[in-house]
């Protein structure tokens, strides 16, 4: 806790917001947050106020300049707020700003690769540039030719070199990333001043903070209070004509500025500030700051099953032979016809034939095979040994593969020799088993060898660790959460039933995925989820919150209302939580604020009515040592409050994932009534502390 | 304080209670359009009367349309009532040959019974014609009546729709709300406080011999069918000057008991109307809940503050309750919960003189009308002031469950909170912006008739009751002047309708907004932690705003009060 707080008052970060908080008091800035701007204009006035009595001679000079100076401390804590949490965003900008400084590009001027040197800063949306090994990417862009690794570290931090490549969905590059190897032809889609790096500086800098709707409603509230609190304030010369005296308007002041919600004005906007700084810290920039106040209402949750409920590879676990053919030919099989093939599900079967049969890695070359490579056509891979081919993959396509003979030996003996019957029995067997498989939630993986079907492969989707506990967290919460897999029905059900999800949507396309959006919002539910791809963007766009995969294209990119720099999905719940936490730390510090006003009063009131009617001294519960002293320790209280609570505003209250009732007991309970009592038991601490200094 | 004190308040919260359910069932079926026992009766009439003025019944208005039409009808209802008052010399029907009312006095007149205020700176009975009292004044107490609750349920019906243009016809409302609550409650009431022995004649005053030879006259008249209106519509105008602590007015310790139900009845079923068209009775219950937790302690302290009576006389050896102003039928428990009752809903009728209560037992009433009447409130209108609040309350802390504050499924966002805002301000405004004038102005320090924090009182008591509608006096204050009545009739018709506009606002607002369905993350608005936030938003956000001319009124005289301290007159 301590060490959290050091962080957050640093000396690095302390000293500019220092600086910064006297520069905000310029009123242009300050009419942006309405309570501060009263303030401002109250303390002004009695600033003049109390010049005037300094040269007049007026009494209670050493009282009014004490007070006129804590107006001014009220309004420096409000900046000094704004300006650390603005102040954490900008040394991440910095580091952004330095790589888009001395950028030069190289724009294709005509067909083939001649090019003229331009300033990045020229150039216009539709430009293709050429960009070559160890040059900068000038703007943000989509590649339209080549292939590249590209180093991303300045907007991720991660230093792993990425594939970009036209086409696909991997096709999106960024401004001010470097290209590492090969060359690549970038269409330029953003112009200078709106790239992605320009809209992550002006974001952490708060420089393009626009409130969000629930901010402007919030300062609407503030206001109405701070007006109401001027009738109550304004009216009280007039009661104490007619009791036959008069209130200095030091102390009306002092009252009024008590009184008006202070703690949540000033907090307001470093709360917002920070709230998106958590998400820049969490490698997610939101494109504006209602996307992270939607995420917050988020009720629906579309998760993609690959990545996020399981790891991105399936794994066999289990050779299945059909009756006749031993487990041991079957993995035997299985493994000569994976050895050639990299994807993650082949390498895992040779794992597993050496692992549970001891079968060893052979040499292709030695045994003169040659790899059939996966085809989206063939829905196949496999090998073709002298005289023999063997193939694994979809159960349909190795069934259809196998009861038509291959091409080349057609009208041949082994034509002839087919025999419709007995495969057919093996056919059902095999479907059967894949059916058991899928049942399961696995995948299944048919081998057959020179057309005779040897059995399946069981590939297993293995469910992230931990996963089912956060699906139970977000059931908790209220959140629903919906599978998203191109996996058939029953193979979803059973990875369902296992993750924990609420419900899934299996063999889904695109347009599958926009209806169960559009389904889910017009019962008036807010649907999160994320993408990467082209057709994810429809999506995207349609979703409350769309986070889009950094990996992605310009497209999703574009449609999302969020980007994570990490391309990482799990990381949907991880928003959704720094979304509430941020409306709540704005409810808590609004009730909180509110309810000081409780003792404020019982401060103020006593203390301000004294000489008209000491009778009620008796009001004076906190008995303070003096009406100068009271008021005295009433707006310190007002000011150093704002300071107390910097720390809370900046971290956020802690979020806990349980149901709204009880998350709403603790709270109201922690700074609603701690709201009421708090106050009173400093009020009364600071007027002892300046009842002993002597300041009243 | 007694233990037959207490058992008198809980059997009235009982019989309260009790009326909740099938008050709230068979109003929801009326404004819903559905068929009623009394539907075979009262349809034709109905249906004859839409016919005649040409509406539509099913054609809805959007919340513009209907404040509008509301607008119009008051505006009409409020010049109607003015030209009878000012030309009732020329009418008809004025048998002891009535003088015109003075022009303020008839704009203060009209506007208070226009807003359900009524608020009396005439004095009926030397005032006014039959005319003026049966064509002005018990005409609106009814459709004044009428008029809040029309306007609740149009606000009920903001909360109750998704994605609707319109909240209702203000007409149908209007019509049914007269046709099917008012009038046959009204008919059975009217008989009973009849049969109590209220008088119910046309015949003129009786004349009769004292015992010691004088001659007097006894006022009668057509008490018991205006006592029913004004008790049930929450309007509080009396017949007699005396109001409800003249026998004739409130015969029977039965008729007082029924008349204090009476004032409750329809604004506390209204809240079941408002579970039932929202889906959800508990939503209803939890706003009475709320309701009920600040009545009961505002009794508390009205109570025990009459029956401790005044430290003053104790002090002098006289203990024993305050009885002074309090009539001794009714004694100090009917008469404490008769004015906490009046005045946490708008009725504003008073069995004992608020203005000889102790400073303690005066300061609920005050902070009952300072809330906004929310209390039960008065016949529409104290829903409609709670739901306000409960806008409020729920943007304030419906943050804290981490969701952009939603009631029912509906966001409140800032149009909302501007509305519920503006609606809140005027309060103040009127009442402490009305008192400041007032404590400043030669005109309006020549009202109080005592000095010190009591004179402070009265002139508080009467800004705050014409602002809140409520319409009951403190006494004491001379109000029939042209400032008062004046400054008064703006407070009544600022406090009305200034209220009524943003609340039409936010119903016309949530009606067209999609409903988001409840989760396990939505906030629970039916338990007691609702219950508990919306009483500590009241007491804060409503009536921190009024601390400080509370301690200058109340609170300092009963601190004075209790170290011996009086005040003198002209002192």
């Amino acid at each position: 806790m301590s060490r959290k707080t050091s962080s957050l008052f640093s000396a690095a970060l302390v000293g500019p917001a220092l600086i910064g908080s006297f520069r905000k008091l310029d009123p242009r800035a300050m009419i942006r947050n309405p309570v501060m701007f009263v303030v401002e204009v109250v303390a002004a006035l009695t600033t003049v106020l109390f010049a005037r009595d300094l040269v007049a001679g007026g009494s209670d000079l050493f009282f009014s300049g004490q007070i006129v100076l804590w107006l001014w401390f009220t309004l420096l804590f409000a900046n000094f707020a704004e300006a650390l949490a603005e102040g954490r965003g900008k040394a991440q900008a910095d580091s952004l700003r330095r790589t888009r400084t001395e950028m030069t590009a190289k724009r294709l001027t005509g067909q083939g690769r001649a090019y003229e040197t331009v300033p990045g800063t020229s150039l216009k949306v539709g430009d293709v540039v050429l960009v070559e090994a160890g040059d900068l990417i000038p703007s943000d862009g989509e590649v339209i030719e080549g292939v590249a690794s590209v180093n991303e570290a300045a907007i991720t931090g991660e230093s792993a070199p990425v594939i970009r490549e036209s086409g696909g969905d991997r096709s999106a590059v960024t401004g001010g990333t470097q290209v590492l190897s090969d060359e690549i032809k970038v269409r330029i889609t953003a112009a200078a001043g709106s790239t992605f790096v320009d809209r992550m500086i002006a974001l952490v800098e708060g420089a393009a903070r626009q409130k969000t709707p629930n901010e402007i409603a919030l300062n609407i509230l503030l206001a109405g209070l701070t007006i109401v609190f001027v009738f109550a304030v304004a009216t009280i010369p007039s009661f104490a004509s007619y009791a036959g005296g008069s209130i200095p308007v030091i102390v009306l002041v002092a009252l009024f500025v008590t009184l008006i919600p202070t703690t949540i004005g000033a907090l307001l906007s470093a709360i917002g500030i920070a709230g998106m700084d958590r998400l820049v810290r969490f490698n997610v920039l939101a494109m504006s700051g209602r996307a992270v106040e939607a995420a917050g209402d988020v009720d629906t949750l579309l998760l993609d099953k690959t990545g996020t409920i399981t790891l991105g590879n399936r794994q066999a676990t289990e050779f299945r032979p059909v009756r006749g053919v031993s487990e041991q030919d079957l993995a035997d099989a299985a493994q000569l016809a994976s050895l050639a093939d990299e994807t993650p599900e082949g390498r895992s079967i040779v794992v597993l034939a050496k692992d549970k049969y001891g079968i060893r890695a052979r040499d292709m070359a030695g045994l003169n095979a040659t790899f059939v490579p996966f085809t989206a056509q063939s829905r196949m891979s496999g090998v073709d040994l002298e005289g023999s081919s063997i193939r694994k993959g979809a159960v349909d396509a190795v069934i259809a593969s196998v009861s038509r003979p291959p091409m080349a030996t057609r009208g041949s003996s082994a034509a002839l020799a087919y025999q419709p019957t007995a495969e057919t029995e093996v056919v059902g067997e095999i479907r059967a088993i894949a059916e058991d498989i899928a049942k399961a939630g696995g995948t299944p993986l048919a081998v057959a060898q020179d057309g005779r079907l040897l059995g399946v492969v069981y590939l297993k989707d293995i469910v992230k660790g931990g996963i089912r506990e956060r699906f139970a967290e977000l059931r908790r919460m209220g959140i629903r959460t919906v599978m998203i897999t191109g996996d058939n029905p029953m193979t979803a059900a059973a990875i369902a039933a296992e993750a924990g999800v609420d419900d899934f949507l299996a063999q889904a396309t695109p347009e599958d995925k926009l209806a169960l959006i559009r389904r889910e919002q017009a019962e008036g539910k807010l649907v999160a989820m994320c993408g990467d791809g082209t057709n994810d963007a429809p999506a995207l766009a349609q979703a409350d919150v769309g986070v889009a995969m950094n990996t992605g294209t310009v497209a999703a990119r574009e449609a999302g209302n969020m980007v994570d720099l990490d391309s990482d999905p799990t990381k949907l719940i991880e928003i959704v939580g720094i979304g509430k936490q941020l409306l709540m730390t704005r409810g808590a510090l609004t009730t909180f604020s509110i309810a000081n006003d409780v003792a404020k009063y019982f401060a103020i009131i006593p203390a301000m009515f004294l000489t008209l009617y000491p009778q009620l001294q008796a009001l004076n519960v906190m008995g303070l040592a003096s009406p100068q002293s009271a008021i005295l320790s009433a707006i310190i209280f007002n000011a150093l409050v704002i300071v107390a609570l910097i720390p809370l505003a900046l971290r956020g209250v802690t979020y806990r994932p349980v149901g709204a009732a009880s998350l709403l007991r603790r709270n109201l309970l922690v700074y609603g009534l701690g709201g009421v009592l708090v106050p009173f038991v400093a009020i009364k601490a600071i007027d002892m502390a300046v009842t002993a200094l002597h300041l009243a | 304080m007694t233990p037959n004190g207490w058992i008198q308040t809980a059997l009235f919260c009982a019989v309260v209670l009790a009326l909740v359910k099938p008050l709230g069932w068979y109003m929801t079926r009326v404004f819903t359009g559905e068929r009623t026992p009394l539907s075979p009766v009262i349809g034709p009439v109905e249906r004859g009367l839409y016919r005649a003025a040409g509406i539509d019944e099913r054609h809805e208005q959007t919340w513009l349309g209907y404040g509008l039409a509301m607008l119009a009808f008051h505006g009409l209802g409020f010049l109607l009532l003015y030209a009878v008052l000012r030309l009732q010399d020329v009418l008809p029907l004025n048998p002891m040959v009535q003088s015109a009312v003075a022009p303020d006095l008839a704009f203060n007149t009209a506007a208070s019974f226009v807003t359900n205020t009524n608020w009396q700176n005439y004095g009926g009975e030397s005032t006014l014609s039959y005319l003026s009292q049966m064509l002005g004044l018990t005409h609106q107490n009814f459709l004044s009546a009428a008029t809040g609750i029309a306007l609740a349920v149009a606000l009920i019906r903001g909360f109750a729709r998704a994605s609707a243009r319109t909240v209702g016809s203000f007409w149908v409302d209007l019509t049914r709300c007269t046709l099917y609550v008012l009038l046959p409650i009204c008919v059975v009431y009217a008989l009973f406080l009849v049969s109590q022995g209220m008088p119910q004649t046309l015949s003129a005053y009786i004349d009769a011999t004292t015992l010691e030879g004088a001659k007097q006259t006894i006022a009668v008249g057509p008490v018991a069918s205006q006592v029913a209106i004004k008790m049930l519509g929450t309007n509080g105008g009396g017949f007699f000057n005396a109001n409800a602590a003249h026998p004739f007015e409130n015969p029977t310790a039965l008729s007082n008991f029924v008349q204090i139900v009476s004032i409750f009845a329809l604004g506390a079923a209204l809240t079941n109307v408002f579970g039932r068209m929202v889906g959800d009775e508990r939503q209803g219950w939890a706003i009475l809940a709320t309701m009920g937790v600040l009545f009961l302690a505002g009794v508390a302290v009205t109570y025990a503050s009459e029956a401790s009576g005044s430290s003053v006389l104790n002090g002098l050896g006289l203990t024993g309750g305050n009885m002074e102003g309090k009539e001794v039928r009714f004694g100090i428990v009917a008469s404490a919960l008769f004015a906490v009752v009046t005045t946490a809903a708008s009725c504003g009728a008073v069995n004992a003189m608020h203005d000889s209560f102790t400073a303690l037992g005066g300061l609920i009433p005050l902070i009952n009308m300072q809330l906004g009447e929310i209390i039960v409130g008065g016949v529409g209108a104290g829903l409609y002031g709670m739901l306000v609040f409960v806008v409020v309350a729920i943007f304030v802390a419906g943050l804290m469950v981490g969701r952009t504050p939603e009631y029912l499924g509906k966001k409140i966002e800032a149009r909302e909170v501007k509305m519920a805002m503006l609606a809140i301000l005027c309060l103040p405004l009127m009442m402490l912006g009305g008192t400041a004038l007032a404590t400043v102005l030669p005109a309006g320090l020549a009202g109080p008739a005592n000095a010190g924090p009591h004179g402070f009182s009265e002139i508080l008591y009467a800004l705050t009751s014409a602002a809140a509608n409520n319409g009951s006096a403190f006494g004491g204050l001379s109000g029939n002047t042209p400032f008062y009545n004046s400054l008064l009739a703006l407070g009544m018709l600022v406090g009305r309708f200034f209220v009524i506009i943003p609340a039409l606002a936010i119903a016309g607002s949530l009606a067209a907004k999609k409903r988001v369905p409840a989760s396990a993350g939505t906030f629970p608005t039916h338990g007691g932690l609702f219950v508990g936030l919306l009483v500590g938003v009241i007491l804060i956000v409503g009536g921190l705003t009024f601390f400080p001319s509370l301690a200058l009124g109340p609170v300092v005289e009963h601190l004075a009060g209790a170290a011996g301290q009086t005040f003198a007159t002209g002192g």
